[in-house]
């Protein structure tokens, strides 16, 4: 029996391999069959592996010998800059184009321990630079739900691929909201663990105060199994938090109080997510939950933070494609035009954009003005949410200020397209944990498009995301 | 404090942050860059507003997060695997054109 992967979580398509309803190899011809049927409107992977079926026989033969795997079976679909050893990765780029990978990322030989069948790499925005998938030099992913739209970014390869059914749950990075605003558009549940939880080793970089790998699943559960896996101190990733942050957790209360920054999320609401969100407020109050009004006071100024910060980290991170040592490489008549050729050849729009920027707010004279103004300021968004939570268990916002938009529809001005991570970017900021979980539909244009809310709990606190993530879908 | 709101990038200062930043575009890209650049500047500089206070203190934990010296792995046990991703190489070395 080959199941829908759109209509299974995790837990149950284990259920199903132990009680021998269905094989690895049934859940890979599903997701095979959903790729085969969806793919040419969607575009959700870059490379689909040719070793699938070899894969997951593999499982099955694992599984037949009594061996034990949290994943042993499961079709999973990783970003195309989550590094598996031998397998290609481009982060989106036409500079990284045909670069093998030389070694394993953290997260993917985690995964691979566990029995995980990798489906192939997910489209992404190039370098994870965006919000709707368009940035990326390969073409743009659309959403399984209408494919006149953009699936969010930039891991919209990722959860348009889960969306559509051809991979049971995926993983895909967060920068400033990478993972939960796809999350939002796609209808999944999308988690930005706390900064330092789970490895970087193997992640191809973007901004290193930022980065975190999260999943997209169809439950809270499955993301909470996710996390669980990939999570944990990692000595190739100095940024790794040790182990004991996670230690001595207080009990959980049944019931959080919730916090609503509700001046912050007063401006530039679609009114569907406006509608969606209330219902979603709604609906934890008649749960039990008391609901208060916070305020964080410069959470206004994130984006602005944001943006002077990413770009400084990505002018950094970036340096290191220099058409030398791997990845593309075009000659000039000497060395510095071989380095400014490939560079200005390899990079798509995006990237030469933050990374000019980036150069600029570092440069002697705007040091001051821009970078150091930015971090001081960001120490005191971070402080703003520390105070929040003496008061209040979590926080609550939308995920994404709209619904799915139009491809197009926001690639002329950059600052648009900037705006989408409006609610996402202030939690990346002060390193905190968040999940976006869907919370109903959207009406436009006689469709029903997906939105998420977004819980953000204390650092180190993904338990309470999970706990309340479940008591919001009701399990 | 330097008033960023007036910050025009002049073709020359874009000239050389491409330089800085060893990327080589068209005349009709680094026009759009520069007003790309500008406009997205004159958004961040509302960062200007913020309340200035007292310093917020470094609130980072430092703890070492270096490995303690030896030899890490046998020597040459990687070079091939990731010599074979150059572009150009010349034995165990990469390939480069001349420097001086």
């Amino acid at each position: 029996m080959k199941p829908d992967l759109k209509n299974l979580t995790i837990v149950e398509a284990l259920r199903g391999l132990e009680n021998k309803t269905w094989t690895a190899r049934d859940l890979a011809e599903s997701a095979l069959l959903a790729i085969e049927t969806c793919e040419k409107d969607v575009h959700a992977y870059l490379e689909v592996f040719d070793d699938v079926r070899a894969q997951a026989d593999a499982a099955d033969a694992a599984r037949n010998r009594g061996e034990k795997g949290a994943l042993l079976g499961i079709p999973l679909v990783l970003k195309d800059n989550i590094l598996i050893k031998g397998r290609r990765a481009s982060a989106g780029s036409k500079i990284l184009e045909g670069y093998v990978a030389s070694y394993d990322s953290t997260v993917a030989k985690k995964l691979k321990k566990e029995g995980a069948v990798f489906i192939g790499r997910a489209n992404m925005d190039e370098f994870a630079m965006g919000s709707s998938t368009e940035n990326s030099a390969y073409g743009p992913t659309r959403n399984p739900f209408d494919t006149s739209r953009v699936p969010g970014g930039s891991s919209g390869g990722s959860a348009a691929a889960v969306a559509m059914g051809g991979a049971l749950a995926g993983f895909g990075t967060d920068t400033g909201g990478s993972v939960r605003q796809p999350a939002s558009f796609c209808g999944l549940v999308g988690l930005k663990p706390t900064y330092g939880s789970v490895s970087r080793s193997g992640i191809i970089a973007l901004g290193t105060s930022l980065d975190q790998v999260g999943p997209l699943t169809h439950s809270v559960e499955d993301s909470e199994i996710l996390f669980s896996i990939t999570h944990g101190h990692d000595v190739l990733d100095s940024t790794s938090l040790p182990d004991s942050f996670y230690e001595k957790k207080e009990k959980l209360k049944a019931l959080p109080v919730i916090g609503v920054p509700r001046a912050f999320i007063k401006e530039g609401l679609d009114p569907e997510v406006r509608r969606v969100f209330a219902e979603a407020e709604e609906r934890f109050r008649s749960l039990g939950c008391e609901i208060k009004d916070i305020e964080l006071p410069n959470a206004r100024f994130a984006l602005s933070i944001y943006y002077i910060v990413l770009p400084a980290e990505v002018s950094a991170n970036l340096a290191r494609y220099d058409g030398m040592r791997y990845g593309l490489h075009v000659s000039g008549d000497n060395l510095l035009q071989d380095y400014m050729k490939t560079r200005g050849q390899g990079f798509g729009p995006e990237p030469r954009r933050r990374i000019i920027l980036g150069t600029y707010v570092l440069s002697h004279g705007y040091y001051d003005a821009y970078y150091n103004k930015a971090m001081a300021v960001r120490d005191r968004l971070t402080d703003d949410f520390k105070k929040a939570f003496s008061e209040v268990d979590i926080i609550l916002t939308p995920t994404a200020p709209t619904p799915a938009f139009k491809l197009g529809e926001k690639t002329n001005d950059p600052l648009t397209m900037y705006l989408e991570d409006i609610f996402t970017v202030p939690v990346s900021l002060a390193g905190v944990p968040a999940l976006s979980v869907p919370a109903g539909v959207a009406k436009v244009d006689g469709k029903e498009l997906p939105v998420g809310i977004q819980i953000i709990a204390p650092f180190a606190r993904e338990d309470l995301l999970f706990h309340v993530g479940k008591l919001f879908e009701g399990k | 404090m330097y008033d960023t709101r007036d910050s025009m990038i002049s073709d020359k200062d874009m000239e050389k942050l491409l330089s800085l930043a060893r990327i080589e575009v068209s005349p009709e890209e680094k026009a759009k860059l520069i007003k790309d650049v500008e406009s997205i500047l004159s958004y961040v500089s509302e960062i200007e507003n913020a309340a200035e206070g007292e310093a917020a203190p470094n609130r980072s934990v430092l703890r070492n997060v270096m490995r303690e010296d030896g030899e890490p792995h046998e020597s040459g046990l990687f070079t091939g695997a990731l010599l074979k991703a150059a572009p150009k190489r010349d034995g165990d070395y990469i390939a480069v054109k001349k420097i001086l």
